[in-house]
């Protein structure tokens, strides 16, 4: 089964990139944009049972290692 | 007295530190690899600066999960020295054998310096040597040493005292302008709670010899001797 993983920045945790990246933006004239938020997309491949399965197991790589739950948040996608 | 060196794959001041403990404060060192799994028989534990496993996923992350850090948790644990320098704060943090995290600076740039360090609480085993307030000029060099933890973690590691070292101005005071990276209440140097374990991103092995410019780091490695003597 296919698992993706989104991990991104928690609310009050400085993200030097989004700034750097809604800077960027704004000189290419989309005024509009704001609160720019870069996070990290992370697809695996796993071997499970049942979606439900996979999803515990992918929760629990993401809690241990894939996110750093100090900083930031993530969420699970099974297909 | 003997202190282990630990060496991750990427690891880059482990010789520095070895100098160091070796030939400048004229004790045993021994490097010790990343897949040992033991640290009986060492007094101290130097977790050294570098790029451990290429600062893959984050920093310090997958140097969580080799067999040595396994070890370090338990030599911590029951009350052994360790300092982490840098990539070995990063590590510790991540470990969480010392509490938040390092994060990108605000910059978003990679920062070599030498910057204004003010030693915040001079009654700890690893700072000891230091005179109270001291300011020091320490090298720095990190692209990811922001500090960051939730608000009740930062109030209780100022209420034990724990923030051991703050970036400041020349004159001493800790302000917005002298914060490299954007750590919270400029922290650059942490303790945990029992204080047997610092994790700081300033390079007091690049400043502990006159002949290299500054012995203004020498005092963190003095005072540990000092603890475990």
């Amino acid at each position: 089964m296919k698992a993706k993983v989104f991990i991104r920045l928690k609310s009050g945790v400085l993200d030097p990139q989004g700034k750097a990246v809604e800077e960027a933006l704004k000189t290419l004239g989309y005024d509009e944009v704001k609160g720019v938020r870069v996070g990290k997309f992370i697809e695996l491949e796993v071997d499970g049972d049942s979606k439900e399965a996979v999803e515990i197991r992918v929760n629990e790589m993401s809690e241990k290692l894939l996110a750093n739950t100090v900083v930031e948040d993530f969420k699970v996608e099974v297909e | 007295m003997k202190f282990a060196i630990l060496v991750y794959p990427g690891s880059n001041c482990d010789h520095d530190c070895y100098h160091v403990v070796k030939h400048v404060m004229g004790e045993e060192a021994e490097y010790v690899w990343h897949k040992e799994k033991s640290l009986s028989g060492f007094d101290g534990v130097i977790v050294p600066g570098g790029f451990s496993y290429g600062d893959y996923l984050r920093a310090g992350a997958i140097a969580n999960f080799s067999p040595i850090t396994n070890e370090l948790k338990t030599f911590a644990e029951k009350g052994g020295l360790v300092l982490g320098i840098c990539n070995g704060f990063q590590i510790l943090c991540e470990a969480g054998i010392l509490p938040g995290a390092l994060t990108r600076n605000k910059d978003q740039k990679f920062i070599c310096d030498t910057v204004g360090i003010k030693v915040e609480n001079n009654s700890t085993k690893f700072t000891s040597s230091y005179k109270e307030g001291a300011v020091v000029e320490l090298p720095i060099a990190h692209a990811d040493g922001s500090y960051y933890a939730d608000l009740d973690t930062i109030k209780s590691l100022e209420d034990n005292s724990q923030v051991i070292f703050r970036y400041c101005s020349a004159s001493g005071e800790i302000t917005t302008e002298a914060n490299p990276n954007g750590s919270l209440g400029n922290i650059a140097g942490i303790t945990n709670k029992r204080g047997n374990v610092l994790g700081m991103m300033p390079h007091p092995e690049r400043a502990s010899e006159r002949e290299l410019g500054s012995k203004s780091g020498k005092a963190v490695f003095d005072s540990i001797l000092n603890a475990l003597k």
